[in-house]
């Protein structure tokens, strides 16, 4: 339909189409390669090298206050060689794997597995990190479906008059910024939070909520079910207004439940939307960051996100690991790849079964 | 962070108005600082707002922020507010000035104890000192009839008599969120015991007799500590003593004007401070001494970094520390120690006196090892000597990384 209309409307015009084409997806593919895919490359090839300054060691004489009088002292330091131009002067090297090595933890990491010894290779950072990750988006994964598809369910039954404000409130959570809700959700429960307080008063004990790795961990599922389910409502809701009714309609006369219904007529019309949430919110889970920050949760459980960040922060001597950081961001990425393979695998499927 | 954004904005439309007075000239340039955000800092960019023309930016995120801002050309700030542990990339990257010519022209009134001098050239100007040292209720201690504690088996008595008695939730406090701030504890209680971090051939050397007793040490303290400690920071621990919810903690001097601040805290008048405890007899103290001060750009032409000079002689000025005394432990000409300030000054004039926390580049790796790998070895995923070895492992690699080890 829409062809022919373009077609009569520009007639001979394949050349033209060409342009009026470059020129609506040029700028968004001169956008993709400057935004997206050179970063990629730079972080591809950083990931394989490693850039750091040239070091000598000087005798440095610094004098620091103390009270009434000065103490002076010469010591040899490690500094880094600064050329004619005012630069430090760096050499870059191709390292291989090694950064990846790095990364995953290098000999710990092998004598680990090596033993069999699972709890030596938890200890690992990338390890723990990955562990939790998996752990988080798997489980939260189900939890997310399950109540975006209940709200929507009980906002399209409910009567037209509260809707407004249903799906209004039912959005809340997922228009906070993310740090913030992580925050609140943080204080209620944190030191003397007011849940602490009240468990406390319920149980007649003294709770530490924060000095429990495995609380934490519920809590920052709980914030991230909490965060992302409206998302999940609205898509669900968006599809279950194109429910054929003729079919559900037989299904009542058919004497079809309303468990029944939702089994084997809304959940199957919805399955496209179902892949749908479930890929985003594997790509945006296994990218998790907020939580440990906001539940200041490093001590316990740490992302492969937080990983990340945590290689390219600097030091307070100005150091950062600029290469293990890109390594650990690839790494990520082709976490992400497989995660998605099995779900991208069966749209695919279906697509071309369709 | 916004509603300090706010609360300068506010300052400085105030200081404006009243430029005249408060500073001895009108600044014309525009003079943009950067500094950490505690009340000395305040303080001191307040006073610097007073001459005009200055936007000053308080964020405890400096520390990252600072290398990068002042590599630009022309660098971001022309102030930088600094201590002895950040100031580190700035001069090896050289992006610092050297003040004396500055100094000469109108540094009249500076001591010689505040210029910050590396191999001869001033780099910085100090303008307070800092350390982690003991601050106590002295009503509690007085109540129970203890002795204030001189070493840490002393803190664990005195802790469990503390305990005993119930009189407050938790007997001690602790900087010991996971990162920075229980590397840097670790770094007080190692120094205490003796140790070396690293070697001269830049290879670490935490993995030893002492970094096992500072561990040991450490847990031994937790036993009196809120469960929650690995989340507690400088801010929280102050909140903990101002809320009357705990009775001794090592902590920071530039904290200790908030004990007394009538508006937050309930235990006005009844905090005193004492000398950081020892570990081993006849060591220093268990703490690192440090000092605040500032820089000005190197990235900046000449009358930028004369404007943003005298503005910060300004800042640093007797009227200042006179208004301000009991934010900080002023090095400024003029500065009334108060009863708080003598936990410090005991700290820093103790024999032997405490070594200054060792700024270099292998400590900046060492001090993120520790920060990272030693929450394990507190939630008992890890024993001491395989902390201490993952801590040696981080550390290598990152060193690798960082040119400073093959």
């Amino acid at each position: 339909m829409q062809r022919s209309v373009w077609n009569t409307q520009r007639p001979g015009g394949a050349r033209l189409k060409f342009r009026t084409f470059a020129a609506f997806v040029g700028p968004s593919i001169l956008m993709m390669l400057l935004f997206i895919a050179f970063p990629l490359v730079t972080v591809f090839i950083n990931s394989f090298q490693v850039t750091n300054p040239v070091f000598t060691t000087q005798e440095v004489e610094t004098c620091t206050p103390g009270f009434l009088t000065q103490t002076c002292t010469t010591e040899v330091k490690t500094i880094p060689v600064i050329g004619d131009d005012g630069e430090v002067v760096t050499v870059t090297e191709w390292v291989g794997f090694a950064s990846y090595a790095n990364v995953l933890g290098g000999e710990r990491a092998m004598s680990a597995l090596a033993g069999f010894d699972f709890g030596a290779l938890l200890r690992i950072d990338f390890w723990k990190a990955l562990r939790f990750t998996l752990t988080f988006t798997l489980f939260t994964l189900p939890f997310v479906l399950g109540l975006g598809l209940a709200i929507a369910v009980v906002v399209n039954n409910a009567a037209r008059h509260i809707k407004g404000p249903v799906i209004f409130v039912s959005l809340l959570p997922f228009i906070i910024t993310p740090v913030i809700g992580a925050l609140s959700i943080r204080w209620l429960f944190y030191g003397d939070g007011i849940v602490t307080v009240w468990l406390e008063a319920l149980m007649n004990t003294d709770l530490s909520i924060a000095a429990n790795g495995w609380a934490i961990e519920f809590l920052m599922m709980f914030y991230r079910v909490w965060h992302v389910a409206p998302f999940a409502f609205v898509i669900f809701y968006a599809g279950l207004q194109t429910v054929n009714q003729d079919t559900l309609e037989s299904a009542i006369i058919d004497g079809a439940s309303r468990w029944e219904r939702l089994r084997y007529v809304v959940i199957p019309h919805l399955m496209p939307l179902i892949v749908f949430i479930t890929l985003i919110h594997l790509m945006d889970a296994y990218r998790a960051f907020e939580e440990v920050i906001g539940f200041s949760s490093e001590s316990y459980r740490i992302t492969l996100q937080y990983l990340t960040w945590d290689y390219l922060t600097p030091d307070d001597a100005g150091n950062r690991a600029v290469s293990s950081a890109s390594a650990s961001a690839m790494l990520t990425m082709i976490g992400v790849v497989v995660l998605l393979a099995a779900p991208l695998r069966r749209t695919w499927r279906d697509h071309r079964g369709a | 962070m916004l509603m300090k954004k706010l609360a300068l904005a506010g300052a400085f439309a105030l200081g404006a108005s009243t430029a005249a007075m408060a500073c001895s000239f009108q600044n014309d340039v525009e003079v943009r600082s950067l500094s950490a955000g505690f009340e000395a800092w305040k303080a001191v960019t307040d006073a610097m707002a007073e001459c005009g023309n200055v936007q000053a930016e308080l964020d405890q995120e400096f520390r990252t922020k600072q290398p990068a801002a002042f590599a630009a050309n022309p660098s971001l700030y022309h102030i930088g507010g600094v201590s002895n542990g950040t100031i580190t990339p700035l001069l090896n990257e050289g992006t610092i000035r050297p003040l004396d010519d500055l100094v000469e022209q109108y540094g009249q009134n500076l001591a010689d104890n505040q210029l910050i001098r590396v191999n001869g050239n001033i780099m910085a100007v100090a303008m307070m000192v800092n350390t982690q040292h003991m601050m106590y209720r002295s009503d509690i201690f007085e109540d129970l009839g203890l002795e204030v504690p001189t070493t840490y088996d002393e803190v664990l008595e005195a802790a469990a008599a503390i305990q005993e008695a119930g009189v407050v939730e938790y007997p001690l406090g602790a900087t010991m969120k996971s990162g920075w701030n229980i590397a840097q504890d670790f770094v007080n209680m190692f120094q205490g015991y003796g140790g070396t971090f690293y070697n001269a051939d830049s290879t670490p050397g935490i993995n030893s007799e002492a970094g096992i007793q500072a561990l040991e040490m450490m847990q031994a303290l937790t036993a009196y500590m809120d469960p929650e400690y690995l989340v507690s920071d400088s801010t929280y621990v102050q909140q903990q003593f101002q809320q009357g919810k705990i009775a001794m903690a090592n902590l920071w001097a530039s904290r200790g004007g908030a004990m007394n601040d009538e508006a937050e805290s309930q235990v006005v008048g009844k905090v005193g401070s004492a000398s950081a405890p020892i570990a081993v007899a006849g060591n220093a103290p268990a703490t690192t001494l440090w000092w605040d001060g500032i820089v000005i750009a190197a990235n900046i032409p000449d009358e930028e970094a004369e404007a943003a000079f005298r503005v910060a002689m300004e800042g640093l000025d007797e009227e200042m520390v006179t208004a301000n005394n009991g934010d900080a432990i002023w090095l400024v000409p003029g500065y009334q120690p108060d009863e708080m300030a003598q936990g410090a000054i005991a700290t820093a004039t103790s024999d032997p006196a405490p070594a200054s926390y060792p700024s270099t580049s292998q400590m900046g790796l060492m001090h993120t090892a520790l920060g990272n790998e030693l929450p394990a070895f507190f939630t008992g995923e890890q024993s001491a000597e395989e902390t201490l070895a993952a801590v040696e492992e981080a550390y290598t690699a990152a060193a690798k990384e960082a040119g400073l080890l093959q």
